[in-house]
């Protein structure tokens, strides 16, 4: 099957979705140009929580543009690839966590 | 990016030595020709007007091998500039008082007999010297008086430093370049360099592939940070330089099938603000033998000062000196005028 749900050349289309109510979309691109303005935090900085969250919420578009968005502003490999390690660790861990309700219930149910 | 043989293009008899080869595979991409782009946008062909820095290239010989570079420098390389020439470019600054800066590159320039004599007659001449370096160079034997050099005649060092990461920066510029551009850089802090005090050590960051550069004052803080908590270093001024699709660079598009994109990337990001700002209206580019260029890359592409200007020193000086002259371009100029431009000084202000 060739066709997919995730087609790399959608990425460029997302300014589509401002086209039935332009002002939600300027609103959320004013936010958004915002957040990842240099402030307390730098641009690389930003760029590799991005990663990290894309790998988490996995969203291929997000995975692509923010790679190259980490790249660009001086991030190598290596710190790519931990920012990846810890969405999966909090990921893994938040799966884990759960754990404890499961010891409430059986330690409520159980002998 | 991938590590890449290290010999010059030249010395692998790669057809991408040759310039015109190197326009035609620009050419192919498709990519619109430079001037279409700037009447598309309302704005004349470039025009260079006063001469703020005379940007001399003393040749091709380099210690180093680095993937990117736009030279095809390296060892192998026999290119270098000779007193007859250097003696010229400095009688270029004796007669014309108005260009403030000299701005010496290469290959590793201080590998260049001729660099001391350069330095030492426009410091003479109360001109602003830049030194554009490779930090490595400063580690060797036979250099090891360099800083001090630099150091006692006030020279302005632009030093190469593509990621304050050592995987970046070993990737682009070989194994182990850099811990030797950590130790250099310390020696050139040790003497006085990067701390306020009028000894002035800038960086360059280049993007490790085929990619943009970030904010110039974003990598800024980022280097800053990094590398005083890292290694105790500090530096004035970070510039932030977009890889030209020519020499070895496009070796690297080419092998990795990036040149279509990395091409479409620059055009698509062509920004007409950098037009007013680009290096080539306020330099002009020597090369080792005596030939004038309006930049370096241009140089590097044997596209000469055309339209009626002088092509070599000695045309200059019969002529009386510069005059405003029209500026060769072709698609590789595309790599000034992306995002936030580029220029020897970083980016472009808009």
């Amino acid at each position: 099957m060739s066709e997919t749900y995730y087609r790399p050349h959608d990425l460029s289309r997302f300014s589509e979705m401002g086209k039935e109510r332009p002002e939600l979309w300027a609103k959320f691109l004013d936010y958004y140009n915002a957040v990842f303005a240099d402030g307390a935090l730098t641009a690389r900085e930003k760029a590799l929580i991005a990663l990290g969250v894309a790998h988490a919420v996995q969203c291929p578009y997000c995975i692509d543009a923010y790679t190259q968005a980490s790249l660009q502003n001086g991030a190598d490999r290596e710190q790519l690839t931990e920012a990846v390690h810890v969405a999966c660790a909090i990921r893994g861990g938040a799966s884990l966590v759960h754990g404890v309700q499961m010891r409430n219930v059986a330690e409520k149910l159980g002998m | 990016m991938r590590a890449l043989p290290v010999v010059s293009l030249r010395s692998r008899g790669h057809v991408l030595a040759a310039p015109a080869a190197q326009m035609q595979a620009l050419a192919r991409t498709g990519v619109p020709a430079f001037d279409e782009v700037l009447a598309r946008h309302g704005r004349p062909p470039l025009e260079a007007g006063g001469i703020e820095v005379l940007q001399v290239n003393v040749g091709k010989l380099c210690n180093q091998t680095c993937g990117h570079c736009h030279v095809d420098a390296g060892p192998d390389r026999r290119e270098v500039m000779s007193h007859d020439t250097a003696e010229l470019v400095i009688e270029l600054l004796r007669r014309h008082p108005a260009i403030p800066t000299l701005d010496i590159t290469g290959g590793a320039p201080e590998l260049n007999p001729q660099f001391r004599y350069l330095v030492e007659q426009a410091a003479a001449l109360g001109r602003r010297v830049i030194d554009r370096c490779n930090l490595s160079v400063l580690l060797l034997p036979a250099q090891r008086d360099l800083v001090g050099f630099l150091a006692a005649r006030r020279v302005e060092v632009t030093a190469s430093l593509p990621s304050f990461r050592p995987s970046g920066t070993d990737a682009q510029r070989g194994d182990g370049v850099f811990a030797k551009s950590v130790e250099a850089l310390r020696q050139l802090n040790t003497a006085g360099y990067g701390k306020g005090g009028g000894l002035v050590l800038n960086l360059v960051h280049n993007p490790v592939g085929a990619f943009l550069p970030g904010d110039q004052a974003s990598l800024e803080r980022d280097y800053r940070r990094e590398l005083q908590l890292r290694h105790g270093i500090v530096f004035d001024s970070l510039y932030t330089i977009t890889n030209m699709p020519i020499s070895r660079f496009l070796e690297h598009l080419e092998t990795s099938a990036n040149l279509e994109r990395y091409m479409e990337l620059l055009v698509a990001s062509f920004n007409p603000r950098t037009a007013d700002g680009v290096m080539c209206r306020s330099y002009l580019s020597v090369g080792w033998d005596g030939a004038l260029y309006d930049c370096d890359f241009n140089q590097m592409l044997e596209l000469r000062a055309n339209h009626g200007a002088p092509q070599t020193l000695a045309a200059l000086l019969a002529a009386g000196g510069p005059a405003p002259r029209r500026v060769v371009t072709d698609r590789h100029c595309f790599g000034c005028t992306a995002g936030a431009g580029s220029s020897c000084g970083g980016a472009v202000p808009g």
